[in-house]
């Protein structure tokens, strides 16, 4: 909504003629300082979680909070490569049917009882029985045996080859068999109440105010060296802003105007406050009903792709933090096939593609036709500034080869409910994520086209079919390299989604935290978020909860 | 009296009934359900677990049927549990076999909502009475012209920006007032009386912004019924008998003027419990007005239900509180209810 964009621009353009904040500070930020243990860090989110089972609770704040609080068997390193968390070591068998992992020894949770394969066995046991309220267990039911041949072995074998295997292995946080077992996974109190074995424990959950996350003594993968992390949720970004200038919450997600705009104006804020950007972890896009007309039509998605300015979108949209993309990976990372380029902004070409396609403008009302139709269509979003934007952006663009867009937004569960279950629309702007695992059979295959399945635009192609199959079934990850390369290339050249642009995230966070790798991996500014320290000159006047 | 009474108690339940029922029709017209919220938009979440969830939630069923099985448990008094992944209770809180203590969603949200609403309405009745009574006495001069002026502006200024401004003056400029949250991270560690102090700075803003436009309200409603008053007769011959001005104005007029208050303040009643989606998410404050605001964004049903359920039996209460008031405070309405 434009509205708020003016509203914030005019808010604090007042504003900045209000007076200088009070903070007369004369700590030196840019000093050296010795790495120390201890201090408090503040933060600020939208949501509260619902519980921090992560299996359970499936919003992305609980997630957040329970990345800081379980370990899983293997985790992604800077660059988002696969490298072991409590497993030492693993092994995939000649068959590639078998993962055996090799725990780390003497690990142990936060109670102090040790942490053996068995946890990992209860784990999966817990996501893949049929009692659990989870979302995530097709993955794990493909375990065909799980087994545990001593303390520090977990085996785990399938029907066939599956290579996202370890990115599933990735994701499923290991919790504690002592305190659960017996217990209604769905029900206990434990998600409120956690106990687990990576850098932070629950110290307090206030409710509806805030969580305190206090260090792990105990912890697996050695001590982090902030004491506490506290998140208060603050569900309104103006008010996390007002809170971040004030000095009362150490780091928060900016928008666009907050970076772009607010911040160079403000030097008061740069001062104390550093700006960092990361790749984003999503994508957004302009899918077509590939079921209807015209888009049944390559010509014609091509022609809307062509017509289309990318750059446009990044500069308008995201005040020029993000970027474009060619296929649905990280830029950057492995799986991104680094030949490909966005499609040009074309105008001539997108004429050119439509008047093959049989559209040329007959009546003379500016509209193209063919066969007396007019080449007309609703582009669908939800309430989502950025896609609201763009998708007017893109209205502007089609409009000028002759393409009627109109735009529709709406409330998610309307949109989900009665648009996108039941087929019934022509093109939508939203968002997919770029995920880590290359695998997006669930997005792109044939199959996956029934009500309530991701496939929704129909997209059919036997190729990428078949790519989406090997790459599932082959473990080595050069070959699985190149089968994904190639499926971003058919992908690309059948447009049956128009990638727009990945956003960047930027993080501000407040200066007094020093240790923060900049400029940001591929993994994101948090990546060594348990190296960062607070030396002490720098801490707030602290009363330290108990 | 009496019989007057059980009648009127008598005939809220099928009109709660009534109200209930509409209302769980209008939820259900709403498309979409738990399992279409955007965090369930993951590719990794397969259908099947979708429909899993929508079974277990009778989702699946005639929405006459799950309209039954909510009035079954309502009958007694069990409001559920939340469909989202927490479950936790609707309305209180339950122990189960071990001595677990689940509180309950309203439990938890209401006192914080009632505490910023009352404090708002006393604020109201203390600013809006005086601010009416002198309109009123001073009509068309400079007083009731600078007042009337002040509550419009009150009464047009959005509450979102006037808040904003304030949370920048007072906590970013000025470092008086904290800026939003109702206690600070030392609570825990400060004596019975700075926490008093703390939670009451916290509050400032919120119930200042959340009387704002009542205020403006209640101190027209003032000043137009003290104007109709001063004009009755009773008035003139309470002046005619010499009666000094302030027992005319105070004694006879604004007892006749707060009359129609009561009305007003019986239907605030069930304002009490809902909180300003608005106000408490600028403030961060976990109160009623997000509490249902988040479940109808999820379809969390029985929250909704538990909420509006509670908040009409409240409506309901209020109204025959209020004309209870009036009977007790009119001797003409109560010789009407005898009869």
């Amino acid at each position: 909504m434009p509205f708020n964009r003016l509203f914030y621009l005019a808010l604090f353009s007042l504003l900045a003629g209000c007076g200088e904040p009070q903070q007369a500070s004369n700590v030196d930020y840019d000093q050296v300082y010795p790495a120390v243990g201890g201090g408090n860090m503040i933060n600020a989110m939208i949501g509260e979680p619902s519980g921090l089972i992560p299996m359970i609770a499936g919003e992305s704040a609980a997630s957040a909070i329970a990345s800081n609080i379980f370990n899983s068997l293997l985790k992604y390193d800077r660059n988002l490569e696969l490298e072991g968390e409590l497993a030492e070591s693993w092994m995939i068998s000649a068959d590639h049917r078998t993962i055996t992992f090799k725990l780390k020894p003497d690990m142990q949770w936060a109670d102090g009882q040790p942490l053996t394969s068995a946890d990992v066995l209860f784990t999966w046991q817990l996501v893949t029985d049929e009692n659990t309220r989870t979302p995530y267990g097709s993955d794990y039911k493909l375990v065909i045996k799980a087994e545990t041949p001593d303390a520090l072995t977990f085996r785990v074998s399938y029907q066939e080859p599956y290579a996202p295997a370890l990115d599933t292995w990735a994701g499923l946080q290991i919790l504690p068999k002592h305190l659960l077992e017996g217990q209604d996974i769905n029900t206990t109190t434990f998600a409120r109440n956690p106990v687990g074995s990576h850098y932070y424990k629950l110290g307090q959950w206030r409710n509806g105010e805030r969580i305190s996350l206090v260090r792990n003594p105990l912890a697996t993968q050695g001590e982090a060296r902030i004491e506490r992390l506290v998140s208060r949720f603050i569900p309104d970004a103006a008010s996390q802003f007002l809170e971040l200038m004030a000095d009362n919450i150490d780091t928060m997600n900016l928008n666009p105007i907050q970076y772009a705009r607010i911040f160079p104006s403000r030097p008061d804020l740069t001062e104390k406050i550093g700006l960092y950007k990361e790749l984003g972890n999503s994508y957004t896009y302009l899918g077509f009903n590939l079921k209807r007309k015209p888009f049944d039509d390559i010509r014609v998605r091509q022609a809307i792709n062509y017509a289309i300015n990318k750059q446009e979108l990044i500069d308008g949209v995201l005040l020029g933090l993000g970027e474009p993309v060619s296929s649905p990976y990280k830029p950057g990372t492995r799986w991104t096939n680094p030949e490909l380029q966005p499609y040009p902004y074309d105008s001539q070409k997108a004429i050119a593609l439509l008047k093959e396609a049989g559209y040329a403008d007959h009546d003379g009302d500016g509209i193209l036709d063919k066969d007396g139709k007019p080449l007309t269509f609703e582009m669908l979003t939800n309430q989502n500034k950025q896609r609201e934007m763009s998708a007017v952006l893109i209205q502007r663009r089609l409009k000028e080869i002759g393409i009627d867009a109109r735009i529709r937004v709406l409330e998610w569960a309307s949109f989900i409910g009665r648009f996108i279950k039941t087929g019934e629309f022509d093109a939508v702007v939203l968002g997919w994520s770029l995920s880590l695992d290359p695998d997006q059979y669930s997005i792109w295959h044939s199959s996956q086209q029934a009500p309530g399945q991701f496939n929704f635009i129909g997209y059919s192609n036997p190729q990428v079919d078949r790519l989406l199959e090997q790459g599932r079934l082959e473990l080595d990850i050069e070959k699985r390299t190149k089968i994904y390369h190639e499926f971003a290339r058919l992908l690309q050249e059948d447009s049956p989604v128009v990638y727009l642009y990945a956003g960047y995230g930027l993080p501000a966070i407040h200066k007094r935290i020093k240790g923060i790798d900049d400029p940001a991996p591929p993994a994101g500014i948090g990546h060594n978020s348990h190296e960062w320290y607070i030396p002490q000159p720098l801490r707030r006047l602290e009363i330290s909860a108990q | 009296m009496i019989r007057y009474l059980l009648n009127r108690i008598f005939w809220m339940v099928p009109l709660l009934i009534g109200i209930s029922l509409i209302s769980f029709f209008i939820m259900h017209l709403a498309p979409g359900d738990i399992t279409a919220s955007e965090a369930s938009f993951d590719p990794r979440a397969s259908e099947e677990s979708r429909q899993k969830l929508r079974e277990l939630y009778n989702l699946d069923k005639p929405v006459i049927v799950q309209y039954g099985l909510w009035l079954k448990r309502m009958a007694t008094l069990d409001f559920g549990t939340s469909f989202a992944s927490h479950q936790r209770p609707v309305f209180w809180q339950t122990t189960d076999e071990q001595g677990n203590v689940r509180k309950g969603m309203i439990q938890q949200a209401l006192p914080i909502t009632l505490l910023i609403n009352v404090l708002s309405l006393v604020l109201i009745i203390a600013v809006a009475l005086p601010l009416g009574v002198i309109s009123a006495l001073t009509r068309n001069r400079a007083p009731d012209r600078a007042i009337t002026l002040f509550v419009f502006i009150g009464f047009a200024i959005p509450g979102f920006w006037l808040a904003l401004m304030l949370m920048y003056w007072t906590g970013v400029v000025n470092n008086w007032l904290p800026i939003s949250g109702l206690h600070s991270i030392g609570y825990e560690n400060m004596g019975a009386i700075a926490q008093i102090f703390d939670t009451l700075k916290h509050l400032v803003l919120p119930v200042f912004i959340s009387g704002l436009s009542g205020l403006a309200g209640i101190s027209l409603f003032v000043r137009n019924g003290m104007l109709d008053v001063l004009h009755q007769d009773y008035i003139t011959t309470a002046r005619a008998k010499g009666l000094s001005e302030n027992t005319v104005v105070y004694g006879h007029a604004l007892r006749n003027a707060l009359l129609p208050l009561i009305t007003i303040f019986g239907l605030s009643i069930p304002g009490l419990i809902g909180g300003s989606v608005i106000a408490e998410s600028i403030f961060a404050i976990p109160g009623m007005g997000k509490l249902f605001y988040d479940a109808v964004l999820m379809r969390d049903f029985p929250v909704i239900m538990g909420i509006l359920t509670i908040g009409a039996a409240l409506t309901l209460i209020g109204n025959l509180l209020a004309d209870l008031a009036y009977a007790w405070a009119d001797p003409r309405v109560r010789r009407g209810v005898m009869q």
